[in-house]
């Protein structure tokens, strides 16, 4: 009887492998996905299709080398992930970082946030079917993508932020090219919500889908506009301020739906702020060195090596041999664009890291996609996945 | 002349006429998504992409049809074609102009003129959900069964609301051959404005002519109703698993019907070849005013393609000389009577083919509950009102 009764409740149910190649997936992500017509009775995440080693490889690797891997983490936060690496080094050496170089990682990271966040918008559009938003977002993301190169000469691997400042000098009319970038972006999102945010078939799909309470996305470890779009207001920007956060004034953005368009309206409005905070970075940019004064760590100026023989000799014992970092551990979680990103980093006085232990966002927020997807259609699902706004890279490492 | 003769002549050239603009369409629709989405679209090909659809053609034809395993062969191999054969059937119905005199032999513009050419339309378009079914379901993969699911449910719900709003319009011109449908609104009020059922008395169909084009994009699968091809959910929904040959056979399909039903859209509500205005006011010159215009374009930028690629020196000036050619061919009195009302209908459908490229640019997709309830709930409703109020209207009119 009940070898019966399975069989034709399984005749009933298709199990449907989505992905790891699948439009929509966003990367590699294979999704098992089981059934019943189009209403997904089980969702069972599969990830690891990524894996790069890159936290293994961070063993192997000198500590200022390391910065050029969390670049390729997570290719959309790349500032992000420079600065949330260098934060606890940097608190393990006890360096100051000139004010100059903190407000200039303000300005990039909220930058990058502003990128990471319009590749998020064009590809969730397009898995909607909004083909022309993902190109209105592309325009804006290649403005970024070549400020990001006139600052490091790298469009996407920037690895700008280094262990103890930035890796360059600001190159010459920078201002004016930000300027001008900040100038003509409000319009441009002014342009996106045209197109989306009154859109009644965009509210239709995305309003009251995928929603999760905000007790079980705190238990699944979800942070970032995910749970602020469920109505809580967290941002580490804000509760536990690096980097000289708190001498900038914006707001956080909190809805309380907890939805896929609560997701929308968050990350929309978190744009806005992002931009108000670059502007303030720009006006009240102070003047001075771009590198902390710790010669054991920082290269020193070509025109010192060439001069002075201490230079010179730090400057090949740095090249050669690296800095070792005194033993100990620390963690500084900071706010990415898709939430808290911490490296926890052990060091054992030498001139590796011990381990690096990164706290990625996407691997948190995935965490909430069997809840998202349970119950829900095979559309919604679409919806839900563009909304978690997870990098497969990211997740993986 | 022979009866057969002319007719294999006009069924050649129809044919030739509709794939290749079916090719075109497929040329002018990535063209204007570029243009909309801040793209050129295929440029390399010929110059600005002209070239493309043979490309496309010749890389389709000639890539491997793979055919993947437990496929159920035959209804495998039947779906496409039964998909292209429904779609490019129809346009045997559709007149593109008046009848007219050309060499001596009078003849009309269009294969035949059947006197129920509007069921006919309507059939074959409720046929061709079946080379969907089969091919999804032949496939035997799950993304294509999901795929000719959502496109079976979606054209047979939105064929009833279609079916509705045809209705309407009918009841004004009183027969169902396409031929008399246009003649029936021939003629303007009060000297200016077209007697075209949009417009007619006594009640407007505009209301119709609405639900009509939803349900179209519908029945075409286009965006916002293009569930079963839906690419981020269902990777390319019916037609997953078909390639070369058998793929083309279902995008022409899909562009044939897309034709089709604007053809159909601009005879049943826009007064099919009748022109906007009365030719006394001169609209016989409209289309000569047009191409000049591009002509006068074209030679513009030749003047000033310092710039541009090395064949727009050549490309610019011949296609204005073309466009100078056709404009001139508009005022030869003998291709008169033949042209004008040609230009009128190409008008009017590539305006509704072009609103159809618009709205892809524009819109999102819906979901398919959404989809459904859309049908069911508002659009069936809003037909049957629309239908009983314009029978009313007839009613009350005609006593």
């Amino acid at each position: 009887m009940s070898v019966q009764q399975t069989s034709a409740a399984s005749t009933r149910r298709m199990t449907l492998n989505m992905g790891p190649q699948h439009p929509s997936t966003h990367g590699v992500l294979r999704i098992l996905l089981e059934l019943d017509g189009e209403t997904i009775l089980s969702a069972k995440p599969d990830i690891g299709f990524l894996h790069t080693g890159i936290e293994k490889q961070a063993e192997a690797l000198g500590w200022q080398q390391v910065v050029t891997l969390t670049d390729r983490m997570d290719y959309l936060a790349n500032l992000s992930n420079n600065l949330a690496y260098c934060l606890p080094v940097e608190k393990m050496l006890g360096l100051e970082i000139p004010p100059k170089a903190q407000w200039m990682r303000v300005l990039l990271t909220e930058i990058c946030r502003i990128n990471s966040h319009l590749v998020w918008l064009g590809t969730h559009a397009l898995d909607l079917g909004a083909m022309t938003v993902f190109f209105y977002t592309f325009r804006e993301r290649e403005e970024i993508l070549r400020l990001f190169e006139m600052f490091s000469g790298q469009r996407l691997m920037t690895s700008y932020i280094r262990i103890g400042g930035l890796a360059l000098e600001p190159p010459l009319g920078w201002e004016k090219a930000v300027g001008a970038f900040l100038k003509g972006l409000p319009s441009k999102i002014d342009e996106y919500e045209d197109l989306l945010k009154t859109n009644p078939i965009f509210v239709n799909r995305t309003r009251g889908v995928g929603k999760v309470p905000l007790e079980q996305l705190l238990a699944l470890g979800v942070t970032g506009p995910m749970i602020r779009a469920a109505g809580m207001k967290w941002d580490i920007r804000k509760s536990e301020p690096y980097s000289s956060y708190e001498k900038f004034d914006f707001d956080i953005p909190v809805e309380t739906e907890g939805d896929v368009y609560a997701r929308f309206l968050v990350r929309m409005r978190e744009m806005r702020e992002s931009l108000k905070i670059t502007l303030q970075a720009m006006e009240g940019m102070p003047e001075g060195p771009i590198k902390a004064d710790a010669p054991k760590v920082v290269l020193p100026d070509r025109e010192k090596m060439k001069t002075q023989m201490e230079a010179l000799i730090y400057h090949f014992k740095i090249v050669t041999e690296g800095f070792s970092v005194p033993a100990g551990e620390a963690y500084v979680p900071v706010e990415s664009p898709r939430g808290e990103i911490g490296f926890y980093v052990v060091s054992d006085g030498t001139s590796k890291p011990l381990r690096v232990f990164m706290r990625t966002p996407s691997f948190g927020n995935l965490q909430s996609l069997p809840s998202m997807f349970e119950g829900s259609l095979i559309s919604d699902s679409i919806a839900s996945l563009g909304s978690m706004d997870f990098v497969l890279g990211d997740v993986d490492r | 002349m022979n009866f057969y003769i002319v007719t294999l002549i006009k069924t050649g050239l129809i044919a030739v006429v509709l794939l290749t603009f079916c090719a075109y369409l497929v040329w002018i629709e990535r063209k204007v998504l570029a243009h909309i989405q801040l793209r050129q679209g295929p440029y390399r090909v010929g110059p600005h992409g002209l070239l493309q659809p043979l490309s496309d053609l010749i890389k389709l034809v000639t890539k491997e049809g793979v055919i993947p395993a437990n496929v159920n062969m035959f209804y495998y191999l039947l779906a496409p074609f039964l998909s292209v054969a429904l779609a490019l059937i129809s346009i045997a119905v559709i007149p593109f102009g008046p009848v007219v005199e050309v060499f001596g032999v009078q003849t009309q513009m269009g294969l035949t003129d059947l006197d129920i050419g509007v069921l006919v339309v309507l059939a074959m378009s409720s046929l061709g959900v079946y080379g969907m079914v089969i091919g999804g379901w032949a496939s035997n993969s799950k993304y294509s069964l999901m795929g000719s699911l959502r496109s079976s449910a979606q054209m047979v719900s939105y064929e009833l609301p279609m079916a509705m709003a045809i209705v309407a319009p009918l009841l004004l011109v009183n027969t169902l051959s396409f031929r008399e449908i246009a003649a029936a609104q021939e003629g303007f009020y009060l000297g200016f404005l077209p007697k075209w059922t949009v417009f007619a008395g006594p009640f407007p169909q505009a209301f119709s002519f609405l639900l009509f084009m939803i349900a179209a994009f519908a029945e075409t699968n286009r965006v916002p109703f293009d569930l079963p091809e839906a690419e981020t959910e269902l990777v390319a929904g019916f037609h997953t698993e078909y390639s070369s040959t058998m793929f083309a056979a279902f995008f022409t399909a899909e562009y044939a019907s897309i034709t089709t039903i604007c053809c159909v859209a601009s005879l049943l509500f826009l007064g099919g070849w009748h022109p906007l205005w009365p030719a006394e006011y001169g609209s016989d010159f409209v289309p000569v005013v047009l191409f000049l215009g591009v002509a006068l374009i074209l030679f513009f930028h030749a003047a000033q393609s310092v710039r541009a690629r090395m064949w727009d020196r050549f490309t610019f000036p011949v296609f204005g000389l073309l466009m100078l050619g056709l404009a001139g061919l508009f005022l030869v009195p003998l291709l008169k009577p033949l042209l004008i009302p040609l230009f009128w209908f190409a008008a009017k459908t590539g305006l509704l083919i072009f609103i159809f490229i618009w709205i892809r640019g524009t819109l999102p997709r819906f979901r398919y509950d959404q989809l459904m309830r859309f049908a069911w709930l508002t659009l069936l409703p809003a037909a049957v009102v629309n239908l009983l109020v314009t029978g009313l209207a007839v009613a009350l009119t005609t006593n």
